[in-house]
């Protein structure tokens, strides 16, 4: 049986009907109409559905709406504008980043959190924050470099 | 952004208006007053047929002097678009930023055969630059007439046309056609496809004048995604539109004996549609799709387990009778009787397992079929293939078929999405609705069609002066065209499959790149049949650089073993027997930006679990040259690789956009090494069992190389040849080498899992 919940979306209330075990992921795309985070796998293994949940980074594929409750949802939209940008959207738009661009909510979404808690990471540090994403087209390099100019920015 | 399309029988006149462009036909013989003032029914009574013959089909002036282009090929995310622009922006005189492409429409472009084989520059964009080559003829013609001035004295600049001498006298291109179509025949070739030609009369510029072609100009759709304002295939919805999920058998071959409805009546709205061996299901909501095709019992007829166990895969390649053998390339001298005269014989085995291409979304299509019309938006490579496999499916004419192209989750090759729009088409049709269908990752990368298994037998003469004298290279592997590189006919997807279309497997694989002057030389290839003889998810097709990266494992580790069993430096090996020029230049830029230092591999100065090395690694594909040279650090203890440096030399012939050209460089180099380290398609005697990322790993983020260098050799002279792919083909062959470098052992078995690589070094 389908319940209502309400949901804080980039800082709007929502209204939304929908079976308690549908993921995340699917309300917002269908129910919401944010398009953005994508359907990778529905295992939580890519990173492609990310959104931040109380500022943490979640696989939306795999969070029933039920358990949602208050958190806040950002979503890749609400990140940021094109007269707002985060520095990761600025840089990514700079460094000319993605080849298909289905991954993004995945490394941005992530890096954002990341970069948020982290200032001036190592080398290291960011491959080992991004490890559980994934990039099919081999945009590593350029992510590095996005990640590492983002990082730059945000002092 | 939710977008919600309309989905009626797009007219072109409709879509022409919708991007700005007014329709009137410019009526030949060519005169300004040939030019019929633009109302919505002459344009459609007079608009030139959309045909390969007409320079309507590829580029129109809208009124406000921005310029069309119509283009037949897709850009998967390699900045395809930008360069075509470029290049028509080059030859028209027209400014960059006022040019604008629509790709991969089936309503406003013909079929210049999709996103295929590294052609978007070397053969779409060669036609393109030729159509905007004679737009600009013909639009000169028309101004001398309209200003009264010999055409060979007016110049052009930003879409203004000026008399050299007078300045008064000038035209803009909006002012003599905007808004109304060419009406200007071109002498096409008859070919559809990649082969597609249809130049005019005009001859395109010398290279040397070129200003807008060779720029590093960006991406302008990254902003758009990175803001999460545009939508990808898997984001279009029309109104009334379901959700569907198809369920595949559990064994390969197996076809549904039985299907329970009642096991998803709780599911609203769901429904079951199944024909012969097709088995999907429709559901309002994406979530109740996924459950009911989660929760459908269904009962299985009984399939003998078609595969070997996966041990067996190289022993089953080894012995399969041959069903094509083909020599191929340039031979040379008599390799039998060469080989009787050796001093010495080298030999060696490689093998290559079967890969996915596990896009990082599973296949995605949405289509509409009503009123004996189907609309599609895919994210096909190829849309017009698609048109005509959506047609065949329903049974309905090519024409009441349209596709959209809408950028997919990505793409490098014949992957799932062209199985996806057939499978959506059938289920549209079947519920009467307009049915969005994703796949399932299990689907995606389980189903998908994979990059065919092979092994590759390579053997040399030398003589007694240690000269190579004799070359022999047989590569024997399941068929890269098994199913077709698209999916036009039925009988190459699995729609058609399962609903009966026999598998008409055809015949094909591929020989080295290289230009390896030895004096007797022989290249072929052999195939055999397919594993499963109808709907497979072993059935091999065309991904990403087609047989090239197997191929060239073998070819270049074995030049470096010649060069290892001859005590000689890798590079200095290769200069000695390569031919080509071009071929020389790569590797000496290569080996000159990275340092190389000339000494025979392997190193044998290291102690210790740690060690490393380099290699290099050549080939070509088409007119494109590809030097590698990848350094790498080998751990013994736990037979991890990390592929930290590669430098690479590459040269495609003139360079349109080097921003673009970098990233496709950079971005083949690092996912031809996730498919060298880490990428095998698992099976078991049932199916196959490499169905999400934890069971078909690739390379992540920590395995990432630390640098990539990049050498572009710029040939304005030489027509642009392909890059999209060619440097995956090299990266294999590189990394063994520097492996074999670092520790003195050879690895000829792709992938070099940590695994694998441990038991190889013990």
């Amino acid at each position: 049986m389908t319940q209502k919940y309400a949901l804080n979306i980039n800082g709007k209330e929502h209204t939304v009907e929908a079976d308690p075990d549908t993921p995340l992921l699917y309300v917002l795309r269908d129910e919401v109409g944010l398009n953005n985070p994508h359907f990778g796998c529905g295992l939580g293994q890519c990173g492609a559905c990310t959104v931040h949940l109380d500022g943490q980074p979640a696989r939306s594929c795999r969070r029933p709406i039920s358990e949602i409750g208050s958190k806040k949802i950002v979503t890749l939209a609400g990140l940021g504008t094109p007269d707002h940008p985060h520095p990761l959207q600025t840089a990514y738009v700079e460094e000319q980043v993605p080849q298909c661009a289905y991954c993004i909510n995945g490394w941005i979404m992530t890096a954002a959190a990341f970069l948020r808690d982290k200032k001036k990471p190592t080398d290291e540090e960011i491959r080992t924050a991004l490890r559980t994403v994934k990039c099919r087209c081999g945009t590593h390099m350029a992510i590095l470099r996005a990640v590492k100019r983002a990082a730059a920015m945000m002092g | 952004m939710t977008r919600m399309e309309k989905s009626a029988h797009f007219s072109r006149r409709t879509l022409l208006k919708a991007s700005g462009a007014l329709v009137v036909s410019v009526g030949a013989p060519i005169t300004f007053e040939s030019v019929r003032a633009a109302d919505d029914a002459a344009a459609a009574a007079t608009k030139p047929p959309l045909t390969p013959d007409q320079l309507s089909s590829y580029i129109a002036v809208n009124a406000d002097g921005t310029v069309s282009i119509y283009f037949g090929k897709m850009d998967m995310g390699q900045g395809l678009s930008v360069a075509i622009r470029q290049m028509v922006a080059e030859e028209l005189d027209a400014t960059f930023d006022r040019t604008k492409i629509f790709i991969g429409d089936t309503a406003t472009s013909v079929n210049q055969g999709g996103a295929s084989g590294s052609t978007g520059v070397q053969e779409g964009g060669k036609q393109m630059r030729m159509a905007a080559a004679e737009a600009r003829r013909v639009l000169v013609e028309m101004a001398a007439d309209k200003l009264g001035v010999p055409a060979d004295q007016l110049t052009v600049k930003d879409g203004i046309i000026r008399a050299a001498n007078d300045a008064a006298k000038q035209i803009s291109y909006a002012d003599l056609i905007g808004g109304q179509f060419f009406n200007v025949h071109l002498d096409w070739n008859g070919k559809y496809g990649n082969a597609l030609y249809a130049p005019g009369k005009a001859k395109p510029k010398d290279p040397k004048d070129h200003t807008v072609v060779g720029q590093p100009l960006p991406r302008d759709d990254i902003a758009p995604k990175v803001f999460a304002q545009a939508d990808f295939c898997t984001d279009v919805r029309v109104l009334g539109m379901m959700h569907g999920r198809m369920v595949r058998p559990p064994v390969a071959g197996a076809v549904p004996a039985k299907v329970d409805e009642s096991s998803i009546k709780d599911i609203p709205s769901a429904k079951v549609v199944w024909d012969k061996g097709f088995l999907g299901v429709v559901a309002d909501k994406e979530w109740n799709a996924i459950k009911a095709a989660q929760l459908l019992k269904v009962e299985w007829s009984d399939a003998t387990p078609p595969f070997p166990d996966q041990a067996a895969l190289y022993d089953h390649i080894r012995k399969a009778p041959v069903r094509k053998r083909e020599v191929a390339g340039k031979q040379a001298g008599n390799v039998e009787d060469a080989f009787k005269t050796a001093a010495r014989i080298i030999e060696a085995e490689y093998e290559w397992p079967f890969q996915s291409h596990s896009s990082m979304g599973p296949a995605c299509a949405l289509v509409d079929f009503k009123d004996g019309h189907a609309t599609c938006w895919s994210g096909t490579q190829k849309a017009h293939f698609v048109q005509t496999g959506i047609s065949a499916i329903l049974q309905i004419p090519q024409d009441s078929v349209h596709v959209i192209w809408t950028t997919g989750p990505g793409s490098y090759g014949r992957n799932d999405a062209d199985d996806c729009a057939a499978d959506a088409a059938f289920l549209s049709k079947a519920v009467g609705r307009p049915v969005r269908l994703q796949y399932a990752r299990d689907q995606g990368t389980g189903w998908d069609p994979k990059a065919p298994a092979s092994i590759h037998t390579v053997r040399a003469a030398v003589d007694a002066a240690g000269n190579v004298v004799a070359y022999d290279f047989l590569s024997k592997g399941f068929s890269r065209i098994d199913i077709d590189t698209n999916g036009s006919q039925p009988k190459d997807t699995l729609a058609g499959q399962t609903l009966g279309v026999a598998l008409r497997s055809g015949d094909g694989f591929g020989i080295p790149g290289d230009s390896y002057g030895f004096p007797n030389k022989r290249t072929a290839w052999e195939t055999i049949a397919p594993l499963l003889d109808r709907a497979s998810p072993l059935r091999s097709a065309h991904m990403r650089d087609p047989v090239g990266p197997q191929i060239h494992f073998a070819s270049e580790s074995f030049i470096d073993e010649l060069a290892a069993a001859l005590k000689v430096d890798p590079v200095e090996f290769r200069l000695r027997y390569v031919r080509d020029p071009r071929d020389i230049a790569v590797i000496k830029a290569a080996a000159e930006k990275a340092g190389w230092q000339s000494r025979p591999s392997p190193r044998s100065d290291q102690r210790g679990d740690k060690v490393s090395g380099r290699g290099i690694s050549y080939a070509q594909r088409g007119a494109t040259r590809v030097a590698v040279i990848a350094e790498v650090d080998v751990d013994r203890s736990t037979g991890k690789i990390w592929a930290r440096k590669f430098t690479v030399a590459h040269d495609c012939g003139q360079i349109i956009n080097p921003n673009g050209l970098h990233h496709a460089i950079e971005n083949n180099i690092v996912q031809a090494t996730s498919r060298t380290l880490w990428e095998e398609v698992k099976f078991d005697n049932r199916s196959v069992t490499s169905v999400d990322w934890r069971t078909y790993p690739i390379l992540d983020m920590t395995q990432a190389p630390e640098q990539v260098d990049i050498v572009a050799i710029n040939r304005p002279e030489v027509a642009p040849s392909g890059a999209g792919e060619a440097a995956s083909r090299p990266v294999p062959g590189a990394i063994a080498n520097a492996v074999f470098d670092a520790t003195g052992v050879r690895i000829r078995r792709a992938p070099f899992s940590p695994d694998y690589v441990k038991s190889a070094l013990s």
